[in-house]
């Protein structure tokens, strides 16, 4: 396999770990701005429990994704830099703000003997949810756009004639259901990182975001039949077809599992799913960067950088997984008897 | 260039005869606009990842100083730096992500040139700051978690990761000034080294130099926020402590500071004369330069009005010999010469606050040895002004750096103007992101005045809050409020 091949099965690794972590964190803070009921303060401590120690580590895998693009895929990079300019923009737009409002509303001024936020913290806490749900849906729709066909490379210019490929109505899906995801991630988490009350809560929140995927899934079947056949086919394929099977299943068994309450079920499950989804879109993908006109050998860089890469990569694993190991069983290994107490 | 991107209107545009002019002026200000926004962008994620590398070795000085004495108010000090370094950290992380999309939504040209070439510079650090940001979470959020000494070895990672993903990132910047590791076949690179970042002549010193500065600037920027307490009458070990840690970082590597301009000196005048010039002004070639001090060149006349001249000591400093000779600007095209008065009064800037802290160091060192414990409230009031000026120095030589370069973004492959990108609507995002930076400034700024409340008064000190109590901000709220009565 050439080596260009293999460091966009790392690329698509990258993302799918993004997806499962980073997306979580998205998800919990749009649950921040849609907390209600009796519990809202409860569930919004919760979230902010869940978030704190992890989310800057979680957000280092979409760095990891960007750097590998363009040291990998320069000329991809820099065409998705023209052809994606905006929804780039109001991305990162969202990326920053999300992580400002959250330190910021966690450092504003709290009202004395009241768990009830100050206005300060409240207006940090609308933008961090505000922008929370702005960075999945652009992302989301960004990955739409690639494989949608809109973005044509002609002559090595970025041409785009009539409407914007991230507006597409497939783009447009795809960034809804990239929403529904975080939210349907988080929901299924939170409910295994709380107790009693907060947790129905919760439990509640993922069969209503799992039901909005399940339904967003169903929309997207006639969209990429009828608006992008050729990932319609390409998931269909031999190679992505089990992937999609396989998710299509797990997708099942963790609403299930979130009807009869068995939440770590229910969590490992929903992850599976996110894992199969992601990984059977880049399996349709191939050998495509952008859909229709740069593949991934046409857009990899030279083939001694992409060595590197590889090389350079169980290094930095061998560093990196037992640190991560580390920091998910600090602050994860007993979520749920630290909320016990 | 390997290849032109242009986004589908402009293409059009650019092929109506009627339209070209227009085309023209329209990249003209995609150009400023880009750059002025990666200036904007890079003096602001600055600040933060100087602080993300001074912090982190700050807090394990005074966690280490608890772990050794056992003295509460050292453990004090780590945690209120820890809970400053959460939020810079925080905006660091996420002005640094900024960057790195930067590089494609500003530059693309350059990055479908350059990006495999720079790409395994930004692949170490990718690794470093990863590591960097775990141990992060471990640090802030693991003080009730962990035990005392697993705590504080949480904090190695975190310091030895800021300094390599600083030093790993400066040899991208290394590679752009004097760029090396591949040949250009046909305007295009070819026979790429992966280790060409790392083969750069210019990035051994600017790393050096680049780290020291990040030490500087927080060594005394939070010396600066205990000499105000002090001069305020909070005479405790508190804040005496803070200053000391503070300074004894700030100077280590003040003193060394010396040493690195000059090695950084004598390469810029080997590896990019023409920066050389522009930051001495130099109009014309001279042997047995004079060495110029303050003044405002005029490119127009080619003189230097106001200035001091030290003779034959910029030959000395760029090469040690008193008599060597150094290239003028006039030595380059027109066109191929950097912004003189920007890079001289910058370059002064960073020269000037340096021997200003160096001053500031031996002061404070002699005053100690002399009489420690007696007020000197003329240092406190030196320091506290002088407390920003590592970061003024830190700005104005990364300025000197790049607008030195110019108009150069790849220093002789390729020009600024042919990296930039194509895509309309850049002045708008410089805008809009000039604007956001600001805001978050201001906010940063508030929060963190309000962190900045003395020594917790031992009475007020709770029991170690659980981390389910810091969740509600019930308990650490309560004390911040007194914190700030006692200020008040």
């Amino acid at each position: 396999m050439s080596p260009e091949i293999i460091v966009a099965a790392v690329a698509l690794g990258g993302i799918i770990t993004y997806a499962v972590l980073a997306g979580a964190d998205f998800g919990g803070g749009i649950w921040d701005l849609f907390a209600s009921g009796p519990r809202r303060n409860q569930q919004r401590a919760a979230i902010e429990q869940a978030m704190g120690p992890v989310w800057e580590a979680n957000h280092v895998w979409l760095i990891f994704v960007i750097v590998l693009l363009f040291t990998a895929f320069p000329v991809g990079f820099a065409a998705l830099g023209v052809g994606l300019f905006i929804p780039f923009n109001l991305a990162l737009l969202g990326i920053i703000l999300r992580g400002a409002s959250f330190v910021f509303r966690a450092y504003s001024p709290h009202r004395s003997q009241s768990v009830a936020p100050s206005p300060m913290a409240r207006r940090w806490g609308v933008i961090f949810g505000v922008a929370s749900a702005m960075t999945p849906l652009l992302l989301g729709m960004s990955l739409g756009a690639v494989s949608a066909g809109g973005l044509r490379i002609v002559g090595g210019q970025v041409v785009i004639s009539g409407i914007p490929p991230w507006l597409t109505p497939l783009a447009l899906m795809t960034g809804m259901l990239a929403l529904a995801l975080c939210t349907y991630l988080a929901a299924t988490y939170l409910a295994n990182e709380t107790t009693g009350r907060l947790r129905e809560d919760f439990r509640g929140r993922a069969l209503l975001a799992g039901t909005a995927m399940a339904g967003l899934s169903l929309m997207l079947l006639p969209l990429l039949a009828l608006g992008a056949p050729h990932l319609w086919q390409g998931l269909l394929r031999p190679q992505a077809l089990p992937a999609v099977l396989l998710g299509v299943a797990a997708a099942l068994v963790s609403g299930w599992a979130l009807l009869r309450r068995r939440y770590r079920l229910a969590r490992i499950s929903a992850i599976i799913q996110v894992v199969c989804l992601l990984a059977g879109w880049g399996l349709a993908q191939y050998p495509y960067l952008i859909y229709p006109d740069l593949t991934l050998s046409a857009a990899a860089g030279s083939e001694a950088t992409l060595r590197f890469v590889l090389f350079s990569l169980p290094l930095g694993l061998v560093l990196l997984l037992p640190s991560l190991w580390l920091l998910f069983k600090v602050f994860k290994g007993n979520g749920l008897s630290a909320s016990k107490q | 260039m390997l290849m032109v991107y242009e986004a589908g209107p402009c293409a059009v545009k650019a092929m109506d005869p009627a339209g070209s002019e227009g085309g023209v002026f329209r990249i003209m200000n995609t150009l400023t606009a880009a750059r002025a926004q990666m200036e904007v962008s890079l003096a602001f994620h600055m600040v933060f990842a100087a602080l993300g590398i001074g912090l982190p070795l700050l807090m394990l000085l005074a966690e280490g100083m608890w772990l050794r004495t056992k003295k509460q108010h050292y453990r004090d000090l780590a945690r209120k730096w820890s809970k400053a370094a959460a939020l810079t950290f925080a905006i660091g992380a996420v002005s640094g992500t900024a960057l790195s999309f930067e590089f494609g939504l500003l530059w693309p040209r350059f990055m479908a040139f350059a990006g495999d070439i720079i790409g395994p510079a930004f692949a170490l650090e990718g690794y470093a700051f990863f590591i960097e940001a775990i141990f992060v979470g471990l640090y802030l959020y693991g003080w009730d978690r962990l035990s005392p000494r697993v705590h504080w070895l949480t904090g190695i990672p975190v310091a030895l990761g800021g300094l390599l993903s600083g030093i790993l990132v400066v040899a991208a910047n290394a590679w752009m000034q004097t760029p090396t590791g591949f040949t250009l076949v046909n305007g295009k690179p070819a026979n790429i080294s992966p280790f060409a970042p790392f083969q750069s002549p210019a990035w051994i010193q600017m790393a050096l130099h680049s780290s020291l500065s990040c030490y500087i600037a927080t060594g005394f920027a939070v010396a600066g926020v205990y000499a105000l307490g002090l001069l305020r009458g909070r005479r405790d070990a508190y804040h005496r402590s803070a200053l000391t840690l503070a300074l004894v970082v700030a100077s280590v590597a003040t003193f060394v500071m010396p040493l690195s301009g000059d090695l950084s000196a004598r390469s810029v005048a080997q590896e990019q004369p023409a920066k050389l010039a522009a930051m001495e002004a130099l109009f014309n070639t001279t042997k047995g330069a004079p060495l110029l001090i303050g003044g405002l060149p005029d490119p127009a006349t080619g003189t230097v009005r106001f200035g001091v001249e030290l003779p034959h000591f910029l030959s000395f400093l760029a090469t040690h010999d008193f008599n060597a000779t150094i290239t003028g600007l006039n030595a380059f095209p027109v066109d191929q010469r950097p912004d003189v008065v920007l890079s001289h009064i910058t370059f002064q800037i960073m020269v000037g606050s340096a021997f200003a802290l160096i001053g500031l160091a031996l002061w404070f060192w002699w005053a100690r040895w002399r009489r420690w414990g007696k007020p000197n409230t003329w240092l406190l009031r030196a320091l506290l002004i002088g407390s920003p000026l590592g970061f003024v120095a830190l700005e104005a030589g990364w300025m000197v750096t790049e607008v030195g370069r110019q108009p150069w973004i790849i220093y002789h492959i390729m020009r600024t103007a042919d990296g930039v990108t194509p895509a309309t609507g850049v002045p708008l995002t410089f805008f809009g992101f000039s604007v956001l930076y600001a805001t978050l400034g201001l906010a940063l700024a508030y929060l963190l005045r309000r962190l900045a409340t003395g020594a917790p008064q031992p009475a007020s000190m709770p029991a170690e809050p659980t981390r389910e109590q810091e969740g509600q901000q019930e308990k650490p709220q309560k004390q911040e409020k007194r914190e700030v009565q006692h200020v008040a």
